[in-house]
């Protein structure tokens, strides 16, 4: 069986600086995946090449069959591939409720055979903020939010897409231990529902409990990939984090 | 979650209000009353008075399509206004028979693929270094007007208007004052259904956020050249009848700082969020400029349009609108 997610050979720089070497990454459809490493190791650029908001210079992305080298972020987000910023951009002209509709709006309704139009959309913008608690504050301004409610609109947003792979950066980052709880239980479900998962993060409670694999990126190259059991062990992790 | 679903699709459907068609003819039937309230004065005065006013409502909306909704503010007003006049200026020496909404379309193809030529060219500024761009455009559409001499180059051209105005009889200038009505009603129109389309939603989140917006699947750089393109057009449109208005349409009054200062200053002073703002702004500040222009001196409206624009960004940056939603909102 092929990946849902295929990424190889990828490399990317800034200038003289290289962010990432040649790295290889495969997720399996349904898979629920864990992504650390130290700060300025690559992670979100990672995330930027998949997404497209980067083009990666070496090495092609795979997506359910697709290349997605050449496209551009919408183009993939319409294929399936959604992300959550690493620090909440809502849209703060608009009402939580209206923040969904944008998605639906483009990427829903832009996929062959799907069209949600006048009552059909409000309903489904209310039941994506319903399953992450918002519901009632639908006609809200994001600035009305607390931390975590912002963070719950990013993965709300991400989700109105309907994407078959959520990449979540960083969701959990400044949350207290309660709030964490709630954001894992909440991608799990996402989970649950079929959806592929990969989670960035520096909380590694949150990234053990989450994550059936674990991939670590270091000075903008793959040094581990397994279960998050043993990679956690593996002296060079150790080392990358800890130091000798 | 079916009562929240009913709710919201109650308060959708309480908002949509009037539909597109009921809202053209509620446009077209305020217009036709503006221009009897207009015709019933009974003074050539009030005609070229209220013209202006009526151009500042097609220009304050066309600037707000991009420089409100999709959050990219154009300095380059001028070039779309002044190619709208100058290709009514080369049809009326070329096939002065055109009927002049003929002319306004033409005009406005002509700005509209300039607009989106300029947005191809621009779009990947961002910020202030698109509206430094679109500023340096209208430097060099002046220049290239100002060494054409088919259309008068730096002289100037004079065009005769009729005597008579056409279909409705009378001056000409109530042709011309019910040309832009109708205008109007097109350009409101099309900003109102906008605002409730999926097109304006997606000029939203460009405007709220670009990346965030593309991370959602909207296509920024098509929309982007949308609102360029209608926006450039519909300034050309505004210009088109220019030439007719003036008689003698020279660079310097083709291309005048007024048109682009108040083009800004009237949808900023009104309210950028929706259609109402600019007809708010260009009446308010169109209409104190009338009245000092004939009561102190023409030369003072330009400094009203500048003390209300400083005193609205310092402390009502929603404008008019902005502030009267803000105030009934409180109310309730």
């Amino acid at each position: 069986m092929s990946a849902l997610l295929q990424v190889s050979r990828l490399g990317k720089r800034f200038g003289g600086f290289v962010a990432l070497e040649a790295i290889d990454l495969e997720v399996e459809e349904g898979e629920r995946l864990g992504l650390i490493g130290p700060n300025g190791s690559g992670k979100s650029t990672l995330v930027n090449c998949i997404c497209g908001t980067l083009h990666n210079e070496t090495g092609s992305v795979q997506f359910a069959g697709d290349g997605l080298d050449g496209l551009t972020a919408h183009q993939r987000t319409r294929l399936g591939l959604a992300r959550s910023f690493q620090l909440p951009r809502p849209f703060g002209s608009l009402t939580l409720a209206e923040n969904l509709r944008i998605p639906i709006l483009y990427s829903v309704n832009a996929r062959v055979g799907r069209h949600l139009a006048g009552a059909a959309i409000e309903a489904r913008c209310l039941e994506l903020l319903d399953q992450v608690g918002l519901a009632d504050k639908a006609q809200r301004l994001p600035r009305d939010l607390t931390q975590i409610e912002m963070r719950k609109l990013e993965l709300a947003r991400a989700m109105a897409a309907e994407p078959k792979l959520l990449i979540a950066d960083e969701a959990m980052a400044g949350l207290s231990h309660a709030e964490v709880d709630e954001i894992i239980a909440l991608l799990i479900r996402l989970n649950g529902q079929g959806v592929t998962v990969i989670m960035i993060e520096h909380i590694m409670r949150a990234v053990m409990e989450f994550s059936q694999r674990l991939a670590v990126l270091v000075a903008g190259r793959k040094i581990a990939d397994g279960d998050p059991k043993v990679v956690v062990r593996d002296p060079e992790v150790v080392r990358a984090y800890l130091g000798e | 979650m079916a009562y929240l679903a009913a709710k919201g699709a109650d308060k959708q459907a309480a908002v949509a209000g009037l539909g597109n068609v009921a809202f053209i003819l509620v446009l077209c039937v305020a217009a036709a009353a503006i221009f009897g309230a207009t015709r019933w004065i009974g003074n050539s005065y009030a005609f070229f008075a209220a013209y202006v006013v009526v151009q500042y409502i097609v220009l304050g909306t066309a600037w707000n399509i991009l420089g409100g909704y999709t959050g990219y503010v154009n300095f380059g007003i001028t070039a779309f206004f002044a190619i709208g006049a100058y290709s009514s200026v080369v049809l009326y020496k070329l096939t002065p028979w055109l009927p002049l909404p003929v002319m306004i379309a033409v005009g406005g193809a002509a700005a509209a693929l300039v607009g989106l030529g300029t947005g191809y060219l621009t779009l990947r500024l961002r910020g202030v270094f698109f509206s430094i761009a679109t500023l340096a455009l209208a430097v060099v559409v002046q220049t290239l007007i100002t060494n054409w001499d088919f259309v008068g180059g730096a002289r100037g051209a004079y065009v005769l208007r009729p005597k008579l105005a056409p279909l409705i009889g009378g001056e000409y200038i109530q042709y011309l004052y019910l040309v832009m009505l109708g205008l109007c009603v097109v350009v409101l129109a099309t900003a109102r259904a906008i605002e409730r389309s999926a097109l304006g939603y997606g000029f939203a989140a460009i405007r709220d956020d670009e990346a965030a917006a593309e991370a959602a699947g909207v296509p920024t750089l098509r929309l982007k050249l949308i609102a360029t393109t209608l926006s450039g057009a519909f300034m050309g449109m505004a210009g088109a009848p220019l030439p007719y208005y003036v008689a003698y349409l020279d660079p310097a009054s083709g291309f005048s700082l007024n048109y682009a200062v108040n083009a800004i200053a009237m949808p900023l002073i009104g309210g950028t969020a929706n259609w109402v703002g600019p007809i708010v702004g260009a009446v308010v500040v169109g209409g104190l400029q009338q009245y000092v222009s004939v009561t102190i001196s023409s030369a003072v409206n330009v400094l009203i349009t500048g003390l209300l624009l400083v005193l609205f960004v310092i402390l009502a940056p929603q404008g008019i609108v902005g502030v009267a939603q803000k105030w009934l909102r409180r109310r309730r």
